[in-house]
């Protein structure tokens, strides 16, 4: 459908996201005048089921979940390069299926081997 | 001119939708109710009907804490990143023919692209609070949300070879053409991933680890109070609304009634909705919490592969019947 990059429909979305961005910040702002504001030093301090807070709160954290952001970037990417694949689909018939198998295939032996190295194992 | 219709159908959208959200709170609480046989919330209004609109006032007045330690800017913006990037993708739905704000012809795509948005708002949510709860809270949203979403836009792939369109309009009518009127019937390995990824993605019971109360306190939100914590309150319920409309445009028929019943579109739109977000409700009244590492088996041992074989059983299916 090549009349449908009118930027007109994009026009539609900014003012949506400009309405969105403003409710937020006016139902903010205006609530200051409205709310009780009576901070003192416990209220203040970050929840940790009533005991004072030990050690600094941004701890380190597992690396599996760099190993998961990289897989997700891998995979993202692939279901990405699937959409123009799927759209085309029926134009290109049986070469489309065989250049997507042999794609396929070479992420799948990426795939299998995070697994087997793993990666996509929590517990372990 | 243009601009002022705009923003009376934009004002029209947004309103219609809180108020769709205000009140699914208060079906979900009642359906639960029920289901636990007891009332749900009964004291204000006729059987609780205001019970919506007296907690919006009242989380409205309650007091915005905002921690000591925490990294104030970016812990004032982080909700209204989750609120907005949801309310964006509402612009693309179709409710009925034309009835959407913005008919682009990458439709699907842009809601993944504003659902993923939505996740820079629940980690910056859980860093800038500089609480350990958070923190855990918000890094594991994370992993659950990327892991899902690869799922979620592999699953859509095979409708998408169906209808030979991203733009949501044409995939329903390219539903409505064919003899049942719903891809559910010829998609449903890729109808039963997605729904899973759907729950994940929505941070719903079973899958609702960032949130789990009994380790984590409230994930994310937990140094979050009054208005902002009702931001992603409405954040999440948004969410639930638009992924429930992606499942009824791809597979279940969009406006169109099933096998093609004619009847007033939008009505069919809302009932097929509601009766998404219904077995979302009854769900969480039913299963228990997944651990997190079922969790990250499931998202990454069974439904991607089963995206990936549903995709080529797709591809193998078409060519066989061209």
């Amino acid at each position: 459908m090549p009349g449908a990059f009118l930027p007109s429909e994009y026009l539609a979305i900014l003012m949506l996201l400009l309405v969105g961005i403003a409710f937020g910040v006016i139902t903010l702002w205006i609530g200051r005048y409205f709310r009780v504001q009576r901070p003192y030093f416990e209220k203040l301090v970050a929840y940790e089921s009533g005991n004072p807070p030990t050690e600094a709160p941004r701890m380190r954290f597992s690396v599996k979940f760099y190993t998961i952001a990289i897989l997700f970037i891998v995979f993202d990417v692939e279901a990405i390069f699937l959409y123009p694949w799927a759209l085309v689909y029926d134009k290109l018939g049986m070469f489309a299926l065989v250049e997507m198998f042999i794609f396929i295939i070479l992420l799948l032996v990426g795939f299998i081997y995070a697994w087997k190295k793993g990666n996509l194992q929590w517990d372990k | 001119m243009q601009i002022l219709i705009l923003l009376v159908q934009i004002a029209i959208l947004v309103g219609v939708v809180l108020l769709h959200v205000a009140y699914a709170t208060y079906f979900e609480r009642k359906i639960i109710g029920h289901m636990q046989v007891r009332m749900g919330p009964m004291l204000v209004g006729w059987h609780g009907l205001l019970q919506p609109i007296a907690d919006g006032i009242k989380s409205f007045f309650k007091e915005d804490i905002i921690p000591e330690q925490a990294d104030k800017p970016l812990f004032l913006a982080a909700p209204i990143i989750c609120l907005v990037s949801m309310m964006v993708s509402l612009a693309v739905l179709p409710f009925a023919k034309g009835w959407a704000l913005a008919d682009i012809n990458i439709g699907l795509l842009f809601i993944f692209a504003m659902s993923s948005l939505a996740s820079y708002g629940i980690i910056l949510a859980g860093w800038a609070s500089n609480s350990k709860y958070t923190l855990l809270g918000g890094m594991r949203s994370m992993a659950q949300v990327i892991s899902y979403e690869i799922s979620l836009g592999l699953s859509l792939v095979g409708v998408m070879m169906l209808s030979g369109s991203l733009n949501l309009t044409q995939i329903v009518e390219a539903q409505g053409s064919s003899f049942t009127g719903m891809y559910i019937f010829t998609q449903p390995v890729a109808f039963f991933v997605f729904f899973v990824a759907m729950l994940a993605e929505t941070n719903r019971v079973p899958f609702d680890l960032p949130e789990a109360e009994t380790e984590l306190v409230s994930g994310y939100c937990t140094e979050y109070s009054g208005m902002r914590y009702a931001m992603f309150f409405m954040a999440e319920y948004i969410g639930m609304f638009v992924m429930a409309s992606i499942g009824v445009v791809c597979f279940l028929g969009g406006w169109n009634g099933p096998f093609n019943v004619p009847f007033f579109p939008p009505i069919w739109f809302i009932l097929k909705v509601y009766l998404i977000m219904f077995v979302f409700i009854w769900i969480r009244a039913t299963l228990p919490r997944y651990r997190y590492d079922q969790l990250m088996t499931i998202g990454w041992k069974l439904l991607i592969p089963l995206a990936l074989g549903n995709i080529f059983f797709t591809g193998l299916v078409k060519i066989v019947i061209n």
